[in-house]
């Protein structure tokens, strides 16, 4: 079938407003998005910018916004397509060419929250237990790839006033650790994610969870981090 | 730009990151990528990471070294094999305590479940080895690791592509790389350089590896004098999701599916009657090649079925969640209803740059040490995989072996000064840029790549005789005189795509020479290099290592011998 890609152009090195180019590309109709825009690259025109590696949805690299949303284009078949294929950088952060964004902000952002396991008393020998309904609660979040399609999605982030949102990325990422049953952080989790620009920045829009190529209940999980906040500093008698 | 570090590491993957970690602090150290860190291919490993903790059933390491060796068609070095397996344990635990989230039993500790070729009693039945955490096990375990590399702030280069090592004859002394983002070129000056660069499986049409798996490092070590070891071993999965290639992980068999022709045969019975599905992945990917070639492959095209549909749904959602959903969006069927239609897929080297147990890159078969250079992981050899790696200990090769490279560059730089800093290298680079751009010739990479890819599925893949590796070597070096003519049209320097995959199709087609070559001289069948013009193994002419260099006349293929401690070679069957 005969694909229409009208893509975002951007040259770094000419400097000029960014531009639309439309390309035509005859794909099986169970090729990936990104075999369209590979194809594009090797066959029609090598100036074409974008990131990729895996291709089947694993490493995170080719988010970007596909007719107006946020995905992966490795994730997107060409058959769900009728017209042509409007093909743009994710939103929110700079674009640096064509397709390619600086996720240089998006990495301190969730570098801030503190992504790693914090541990306070001494290590066993052997692992440290944890249950199956233990494990359960966490395991939606650590299907994360960090492919930023639900921050560049989130209308907090989108805004230039309250762009400053630490973002649903780094806040899954929280959750992954907060709520891990190893962590003995806490305190000191809470005191990181109370914050005006932190869990509070999130305002319940679910954009997040509507582009999760991995189907993560981000909204959820961020409203659990909110509950947890608020559980924690107005305790029950 | 210049820049200096003690030590300087050249890839984002487990192997890469693992070292990085045992040297942060304690050594300038700085990693190199030409991805971002956490879309490295490690992450792509699905079904787990094997060691005999014994936390489901009885096992032992002796166990699992047994099986790894019989897994090799005894070709691995058994010494090394003895290390790693002993050390596996150890390896779990620190995943554990670093935070990896893996899948828990009922008593709360780590899950482990079945895989090909691990058994319990030396090859009685299988045995539940492999911890993982559902079918995310390589995700996770990089994601952690690069959680760690940031606590510790360690040093980044990311979207940089090594173009070259430095060396000076005597000594490895740095890399440069083309720093994507930017478009400069930068020399990394290092008293020690681990190369952590992983596989080379884009070199095939059908592949499981991502993008990135061009095999750079492998190549840049081979355009340097050092040889390659076992280049012909090249592992094809045999569940690899029709037509896409994409991994269906073992695991899949491990919990308990299995395969079916175009009868709805368990064909695997016939094959291997004690493990069937769980037998080693040469055995399994022969077998399906074999049902296809005898018109037994589905609606008599080139694949057959693996099937869930009586697992249940509960445990395909929660330890198979990641295949589930690839099938689905890449198929449009369901596997908890539909069979899965799959074909072998080219998913790993077993051979690379040789490495003595510590790291440290071998230059001759005599074991000359190659001072200042380290390889780690899948573009290294030590060897423990042989002939054939059996699942999970991939993983687990990754942070042993990564691990024990940190601890030796820490040790080594502590004997060497800097070398004197010199532009010449640098300006060399720039000089081969130059050329690429100024050339004025039609030939165009996709081309010459779609046709390497093509010969080495046709001639160097599951089954090889020697007519075909002939004619295979001969296409290969033609398309290497085309590449001569080699045009890149864009000339820009930001995100230069088309330089870089210009480069590294140079990378791979020299791979292919050497696979080819070793694969030519080996007049056996061993492992995954199975020889229909010698359908056996022949221990007393060819049990023993390939070491494969480069030369003016093109590869020369060398041998030097396998250390065999504890287990001589028998019969191999499952």
């Amino acid at each position: 079938m005969l694909v229409r890609l009208k893509i975002f152009r951007f040259d770094p090195e000419k400097n000029k407003e960014p531009d639309y180019q439309n390309y035509e590309i005859d794909a099986d109709p169970m090729d990936r998005l990104l075999d369209c825009l590979n194809r594009i690259r090797w066959e029609q025109d090598p100036t074409l910018s974008f990131r990729m590696s895996c291709g089947h949805g694993v490493c995170g690299s080719d988010g970007m916004r596909i007719n107006g949303v946020c995905g992966l284009a490795c994730q997107k078949l060409v058959k769900s397509f009728k017209e042509e294929v409007l093909i743009e950088p994710l939103p929110v952060f700079k674009v640096v060419k064509d397709l390619i964004v600086d996720l240089g902000p998006f990495f301190e952002k969730y570098n801030s929250i503190k992504p790693y396991l914090i541990t306070k008393t001494s290590l066993p020998d052997q692992e440290r237990n944890q249950s199956p309904a233990e494990h359960k609660i966490f395991e939606e979040a650590i299907r994360c790839i960090l492919c930023a399609c639900c921050t560049a999605s989130c209308p907090v982030n989108q805004n230039k006033e309250t762009e400053s949102y630490v973002g649903p990325a780094a806040l899954v990422r929280a959750f992954r650790y907060f709520f891990d049953s190893r962590d003995e952080a806490s305190e000191e989790r809470v005191t990181l994610l109370d914050q005006k620009d932190g869990a509070w920045g999130c305002q319940t829009q679910w954009k997040c969870t509507e582009v999760c190529p991995k189907e993560i209940p981000v909204t959820k999980q961020i409203g659990q981090i909110k509950k947890r906040i608020y559980n924690t500093k107005h305790p029950k008698e | 730009m210049i820049f200096q570090h003690d030590i300087v590491i050249v890839g984002t993957g487990l192997a890469g990151l693992r070292a990085a970690v045992e040297c942060v602090g304690q050594a300038d150290v700085a990693v190199v990528s030409k991805v971002f860190p956490t879309r490295s291919h490690s992450g792509a490993a699905q079904g787990g990471i094997t060691a005999s903790l014994g936390n489901e059933e009885e096992d032992h390491w002796e166990w699992h070294l047994f099986d790894t060796v019989k897994g090799s068609d005894y070709l691995s070095d058994q010494d090394a094999v003895e290390m790693m397996v002993k050390d596996a344990p150890r390896v779990i635990y620190e995943l554990e305590h670093m935070g990896v989230p893996f899948s828990r039993t009922k008593e709360g500790k780590i899950a482990q479940r079945n895989f090909g070729g691990h058994t319990r009693d030396y090859g009685k039945k299988p045995v539940k080895r492999a911890c993982y955490a559902a079918d995310r096990t390589g995700r996770v375990v990089l994601d952690t690791l690069y959680d760690q590399c940031l606590r510790q702030q360690v040093k980044f280069y990311s979207e940089n592509y090594v173009l070259s090592l430095v060396s000076d004859g005597k000594r490895y002394g740095g890399v440069i790389t083309y720093d994507l983002a930017t478009g400069e070129l930068h020399l990394l000056q290092a008293k020690a350089i681990l190369l952590a660069t992983g596989g080379c499986g884009r070199i095939y049409k059908t592949t499981s590896n991502g993008f990135a798996s061009t095999g750079d490092g492998l190549h840049l070590a081979y355009q340097s004098g050092i040889p390659l070891e076992d280049m012909e071993f090249i592992q094809f999965h045999p569940t690899g999701l029709y037509p896409l290639g994409i991994l269906v992980s073992e695991a899949a068999r491990g919990e308990g599916g299995f395969l079916r022709n175009r009868l709805g045969e368990r064909f695997m019975e016939r094959y291997a009657p004690t493990a069937k599905d769980l037998a080693a992945r040469d055995v399994v990917s022969r077998a399906i090649l074999t049902e296809i070639r005898e018109g037994k492959g589905i609606s008599g095209k080139d694949y057959v079925h693996l099937d869930l549909t009586h697992l249940g749904e509960e445990k395909i959602l929660e330890r198979l969640w990641e295949i589930t959903s690839f099938v689905r969006i890449y198929l449009g069927i369901d596997p908890l209803y539909d069979p899965i239609p799959v074909q072998p897929t080219c998913h790993y080297v077993m051979g690379g740059i040789p490495t003595d147990l510590d790291g440290s890159v071998l230059m001759d078969e005599k074991g000359t040490v190659a001072r200042g250079l380290f390889a780690a992981g899948e573009c290294a050899c030590v060897s423990v995989h042989g002939a054939n790696r059996l699942g999970c200990n991939s993983l687990l090769d990754l942070l042993v072996f990564g691990r024990r490279s940190g601890l030796t560059m820490k040790k080594a730089i502590r004997q060497y000064e800097h070398g004197p800093l010199s532009n010449v290298p640098l300006k060399m680079v720039e000089e081969r840029i130059k050329k690429l751009f100024n050339s004025k010739g039609k030939e165009k990479v996709d081309e010459i790549r779609r046709r390497m890819q093509f010969i080495m599925m046709e001639m160097g893949s599951v089954f090889r005789n020697e007519e075909g590796l002939k004619k295979g070597i001969e296409e290969i070096r033609s398309l290497k005189e085309h590449y001569k003519n080699i045009g890149v049209i864009d000339q820009r320097r930001v995100f230069n795509f088309e330089l870089m995959e210009a480069m590294e199709l140079a990378h791979q087609l020299g791979l292919s020479e050497a696979i080819l070559s070793s694969a030519l001289q080996r007049r056996e069948s061993r492992g995954a290099h199975y020889r229909e013009d010698f359908p056996g193994r022949a221990d007393r002419y060819f049990l023993k290592h390939t070491l494969v260099f480069e030369t003016q006349k093109g590869p020369e293929v060398r041998y030097k011998p396998v250390r065999i401690t504890r287990f001589q070679p028998e019969a191999r069957v499952y």
